[in-house]
């Protein structure tokens, strides 16, 4: 366990319990009526879920980046994203969403898996035989474009005004009024795509010397990239399923965490789960005490430290303090 | 403990190449442009499956060999290397244990003192020279111990200082028992410190031979169609142009 992890995991531990208490309303645990129950039911599967959905846009950006080797990369390249919010938002347009009914509890989440499944499945198809970075970059970003293209067209045929509505605020992504049951679909696909990069970590490393040194290497090309398609797909998918989209987090999350460690990409997957959890849990926190009239949605918050974040990257890149390698 | 090709082909850059290289020596891949010597050098290593023909590693069909069983046995330092996150020094010569899934902080240590790079070993990548950046790579490979070094023109980017030196620590290796293979352009250092020398022609075997004897200058004049001749002691050779 690397020096990252261990001050990461110390955040972390002060973070849950200080964040199950905050919000609009603090808690007091011997006060506050049936203060028992709002932790269990309300506020403690909404900290599970963001340190899950966290953990898992974290671990697939810092495999993302070691992968194309590039600081700007970000798991939504790969189309899985909004492949998954292509599915979510179907479940939508096709009336699914009818509270009580089998589907009404299920057909999201299970309709947005199988969006980040197709998105999966298609890279794989176009991409998975050769292996090269290029072609799976660039057939991502077509994925990516082609799922948010056919999400824009459900959202403007879209049956009636509310349910436009209900999709559009869906895909801005949040936590709000999560329950145990997401927690169920998310943890185990999250921690089962998180083991499956965990397991690239030495291709990672084995990738710093470029694609020909790393196959010299032992590194076995078709390997990886099932890995990392499995892994994103798993992490992202089942985040996008519960959450809706979540940006920037598996951007920021691997810069934070590098100077911590020794800059190797192995070194950075377990920190940057950590790092993800920890931005996430804090986000929504703060969008929870924020004095708003509605609740600021927990996706454009992130964008919105996201963006200058990546804008401060650019800068520092263009002044040339060691942006590419920092 | 060879490492021989049998017949081969790859469309458009190798037609028909055999050829049987002998570990504890340094041979030079040499040719003019395009002639095939980057491909040669790949399929030596593993990294590009030739349309026909085989690679030996030790009598044995290499494509029989995991990956893992290649690297261990098979270094290989591409052209251009590129280091794409600044590691230190240190961190970046043990990526050479890799294949052998061990820290090898021995090995690597070895590699340091090797390459006199000790003093760098903790500083990050990015802050060394041209000329501490080409003996890190080379150490890297190095740290992995394998049986044979392949490297594609590792002196290419160096000055004149630094070129000789990367050669003397190459010198070394193969006195160490490794067998050393370089795609090399400059036919002076091919002819004064090779010990075996390969030329290429689009893409076919034009020599195979001890230096004096495949870089003669009828050779050189045949397939890089130039007019020159050699000049100079033995050793000390110069490869002149006429006129």
């Amino acid at each position: 366990m690397n020096r990252a992890t261990l001050i990461l995991l110390g955040l972390l531990l002060v973070a849950v319990p200080l964040s199950l208490l905050a919000g609009r309303v603090w808690i007091d645990p011997a006060n506050t009526p049936n203060a028992a129950l709002i932790l269990a039911e309300l506020r403690l599967p909404r900290a599970v879920l963001a340190v899950v959905i966290g953990a898992g846009l974290g671990a697939a950006g810092a495999a993302m980046q070691g992968y194309l080797r590039n600081p700007l990369a970000d798991p939504g390249l790969f189309g899985i994203a909004p492949g998954a919010a292509l599915g979510a938002v179907a479940s939508f347009w096709l009336g699914y969403q009818a509270p009580g009914s089998f589907f009404g509890t299920w057909a999201l989440p299970l309709m947005a898996l199988v969006g980040a499944g197709g998105a999966m499945a298609l890279l794989a198809l176009i991409a998975g035989r050769t292996g090269g970075i290029a072609l799976f970059t660039l057939a991502g970003l077509m994925i990516a474009s082609l799922a948010g293209t056919l999400t824009s067209l459900a959202i403007s045929m879209a049956p009636n005004a509310f349910a436009m509505s209900e999709i559009v605020s869906w895909l801005m992504g949040a936590l709000t009024d999560r329950s145990w049951r997401d927690v169920w679909v998310a943890a185990p696909l999250t921690a089962a795509g998180i083991g499956l990069l965990a397991l690239l970590g030495r291709d990672l490393d084995a990738l710093i010397l470029g694609d020909a040194a790393a196959r010299s290497l032992g590194m076995d090309e078709r390997r990886v990239l099932w890995l990392l398609i499995g892994g994103i797909g798993l992490t992202v998918g089942s985040g996008v399923a519960v959450a809706g989209i979540i940006g920037f987090v598996g951007l920021i999350v691997p810069h934070l965490v590098r100077p911590l460690t020794d800059r190797r990409p192995s070194q950075l997957i377990l920190p940057s789960a950590l790092a993800g959890a920890l931005l996430v849990l804090v986000a929504d926190s703060l969008v929870r005490i924020l004095p708003l009239v509605t609740e600021l949605r927990l996706g454009i918050a992130l964008s919105l430290i996201g963006a200058p974040f990546f804008l401060w990257l650019l800068l520092r890149m263009r002044r040339g303090t060691g942006g590419w390698l920092a | 403990m060879t490492l021989a090709a049998d017949r081969l082909t790859l469309p458009k850059r190798l037609d028909s190449v055999s050829l049987e290289l002998e570990p504890g020596c340094i041979t030079a891949i040499c040719g003019p442009n395009g002639a095939g010597k980057s491909s040669l050098l790949q399929v030596l290593a593993g990294l590009l499956d030739p349309a026909s023909g085989t690679v030996l590693l030790e009598g044995e069909p290499m494509a029989a060999l995991s990956p893992r069983e290649r690297a261990k046995r098979i270094g290989y330092l591409p052209q251009d290397p590129v280091v794409a996150w600044d590691v230190a020094v240190r961190s970046l010569i043990a990526l050479g244990r890799l294949p052998h899934r061990d820290r090898g902080t021995q090995q690597v240590q070895a590699a340091l003192a090797m390459l006199e790079l000790q003093r760098l070993a903790d500083r990050p990548v990015s802050q060394l020279s041209g000329g501490e950046r080409a003996r890190a790579l080379l150490a890297r490979v190095v740290a992995g111990e394998p049986q044979w070094l392949l490297a594609d023109e590792p002196l290419a980017a160096l000055d004149l200082r630094h070129r000789m030196e990367i050669v003397g620590h190459l010198k070394r290796l193969s006195a160490a028992g490794v067998g050393v293979v370089l795609v090399v352009h400059d036919l002076d250092l091919a002819r004064n410190h090779a010990d075996h020398v390969i030329v290429l022609d689009r893409g076919r075997l034009a020599a195979s031979a001890a230096p004096d004897e495949a870089l003669s200058s009828e050779t050189i004049n045949r397939v890089w169609q130039v007019r020159g001749e050699w000049h100079g002691p033995p050793g000390k050779q110069a490869f002149a142009l006429a006129g």
